[in-house]
């Protein structure tokens, strides 16, 4: 059984131009220990769909329409607040996208660092304490024992990535949720805030959900994709089958647009067009208007993720039915 | 920390001695004097008047005096005490009426701020912030008489008038509820408003929803995450509002004919008392700056990003 079981995860913002379809029947699984990347742009529903679970929509104008979220046994989304309350920061801990913001300025690091211990009552004060520095240590911050007497704005932004990561894996969690964690970061820091979450998930057995728009993040990071397009997930399988056997022409496009794969001197490959208004539901693909690939059917019938082995599912309806050939 | 705390000290004594200058040289302009009662005096009777309270001296002499002597002056209505001994006997009663009302403009003004900032554009922010509203245009000199229509004259729970029934050892009694009550809803309703806007600008910052991550209940993000950081507004504002909560107090005590300073400050000015007006400013004036420095000082313990410079 796997340790987290999302299906058919729906959650839509009922704003006043209308309902935003911004997850729209969502389904994956991770595995104790894996590492499982979502991939999608901005408003793909990556974010939303890991902030449902976690009841951290903020509602109204949200709603989680249908759909359960089974972790160990409990369903995220129909559970009490109580019970997720616990779970919440115990065994699902979250680190966001911007450590900038994320970090209470009025509060000491270490009085940040130990409230998740002291929330769900696993230390006494004293104790607490010890593993706050423990922690703050082994996330790469010098001179802990000073710094963590200090506020947030006296610590830079990788700084205060590295705390967020050490006040998220404090409780030892069986999930991390990382959102962006190095979108916000200069490009240096960027590997070093990724290799600390990938050290601290090897010694603690935690499985990690990495959610991003940078394929190059995923590609060295994860043990499987899951990739978003307008609310849904087009394409998922393992990493090097994302990679090397690309299907889904929304997983095609994105490839061909790493400025890193092309040729020096040849234009950037773009994906034509903006993506979905996600409050005007369309009758098929949402990326029916982009694809080039698209015929009359693509618009006509929205398709489903469909098996094409080695644990490689596609919602393309082409290459489901006319083996479409990249 | 001390040495803000000392340089602000000394910051206040040029202040002090131009609010000292003014309100003397002020009181000397305005027309007629301390003996210009209906009752008329002989020139020679005047003459030892003017005498005894040094008014025969030239000014510069008299503002000296009065600037080093001003709490053992005489006051020239009751010249049988001195500036100090009045200000010290009836200062308890306006302090206790602007304690009473601090506390109810913090206490109604805060919760009803955070509930209202709980569930934005509802029924639940829209009674209390309209509320708020009603208060804040409500002058006190209105809401008073309103209130002792109401509560005293129709329902009867409370006297309308008094303070303690003149008893000044009880801590409480029930006429004093109308007086507080009316000055302090005036503040409240502020409080609220400004509680609100903070909280709401607190609530939607990233930091709560890492708090809410972290598993912390709904009360432990209010009180421990998001308050601090949305009362900043309130503090900044309690040093105007502890100005005008004393301003406000001269009024409320006139309404509600409670024997306090800031009754004896309104009858010095229409007596001429010159000593005491002289003396009652004064006070007002270092407890203001007083409690300005207070706020000042918390808002640095509560804000770590300001610093004492």
């Amino acid at each position: 059984m796997p340790l987290l079981d999302v299906n058919d995860l729906t959650t839509y913002f009922h704003t006043r131009n209308g309902v935003v379809r911004a997850v729209d029947g969502v389904s994956f699984q991770l595995e104790k220990g894996e590492t499982l990347g979502i991939v999608g742009e901005s408003g793909s529903g990556k974010s939303v769909t890991c902030m449902s679970m976690l009841g951290l929509i903020p509602q109204p104008p949200g709603r989680i329409e249908r759909g359960t979220a089974t972790f160990d046994g409990t369903d995220l989304l129909h559970c009490s607040p109580k019970e997720l309350q616990s779970i919440r920061g115990r065994r699902i801990a979250m680190i966001f996208q911007d450590p900038m913001t994320s970090l209470n300025p009025y509060l000491r690091i270490e009085d940040q660092l130990i409230e998740p211990l002291l929330i769900h009552g696993l230390a006494d004060k004293a104790s607490a304490k010890k593993q706050a520095l423990e922690m703050l240590d082994a996330v790469g911050i010098q001179d802990a024992a000073s710094r963590i007497r200090g506020y947030p704005h006296e610590f830079s932004g990788g700084m205060r990535q590295r705390v967020m990561i050490a006040m998220a894996l404090i409780t030892k969690p069986d999930v991390l949720i990382a959102d962006e964690p190095t979108t916000a970061l200069d490009v240096t820091v960027q590997a070093q805030i990724l290799e600390l979450i990938k050290k601290e998930q090897q010694e603690l057995g935690t499985a990690v959900i990495l959610i991003t728009h940078d394929l190059g993040v995923v590609s060295g990071f994860c043990d499987r994709i899951n990739v978003m397009y307008g609310g849904k997930i087009v394409e998922s399988g393992p990493t090097k089958e994302i990679f090397y056997n690309p299907q889904h022409p929304y997983n095609r496009a994105l490839q061909n647009s790493i400025p890193a794969l092309q040729a020096k001197g040849k234009e950037l490959y773009t994906i034509p067009g903006m993506p979905p208004d996600m409050s005007k539901p369309s009758a098929g693909c949402s990326f029916a208007p982009r694809c080039e690939h698209a015929t009359h059917l693509c618009t006509a019938e929205p398709p489903e993720l469909q098996s094409l082995g080695q644990a490689h599912t596609t919602a393309c309806l082409r290459v489901q039915r006319e083996n479409l050939k990249p | 920390m001390l040495k803000f705390i000392l340089r602000r000290i000394l910051e206040t004594i040029p202040v002090l001695l131009c609010v000292a200058a003014m309100t003397f040289f002020m009181c000397r302009l305005a027309p007629g004097g301390p003996f210009d009662d209906d009752k008329q005096v002989t020139p020679e009777v005047r003459e030892l008047l003017d005498k005894q309270f040094n008014l025969d001296q030239p000014l510069y002499r008299q503002f000296i005096d009065y600037v080093v002597n001003l709490p053992s002056l005489q006051s020239f209505k009751n010249p049988s005490h001195t500036v100090g001994g009045i200000i010290s006997e009836k200062f308890p009663v306006s302090a206790k009426l602007g304690f009473f009302a601090i506390s109810i403009a913090l206490g109604l003004g805060v919760l009803f701020g955070v509930i209202a900032s709980l569930r934005p554009n509802t029924y639940i922010d829209y009674i209390p912030s309209s509320l708020a509203m009603i208060g804040i245009c409500l002058p006190t000199f209105v809401m008073g008489p309103l209130l002792i229509l109401v509560f005293s004259l129709q329902l009867d729970w409370f006297p309308p008038t008094g303070w303690g029934g003149f008893n000044y050892d009880q801590f409480f009694a029930a006429d004093m509820v109308l007086p507080s009550l009316t000055l302090g809803l005036f503040y409240a309703a502020y409080i609220s408003r400004l509680t609100r806007g903070g909280m709401l600008d607190i609530l939607t910052q990233d930091y709560i929803r890492t708090a809410r991550a972290k598993g912390a209940s709904g009360l432990r993000v209010i009180l421990r995450h998001a308050l601090r950081g949305g009362l900043l507004p309130v503090i900044s504002f309690m040093g105007p509002a502890v100005a005008g909560l004393i301003a406000g107090s001269f009024v409320i005590e006139k309404i509600f004919a409670i024997p306090g300073l800031g009754q004896e400050f309104v009858n010095s000015v229409f007596n001429r008392d010159y000593t005491l007006v002289l003396g009652v400013v004064m006070f007002y004036a270092t407890l203001i700056i007083l409690l300005n420095l207070i706020v000042d000082i918390l808002q640095v313990v509560l804000n770590p990003k300001l610093k004492f410079d």
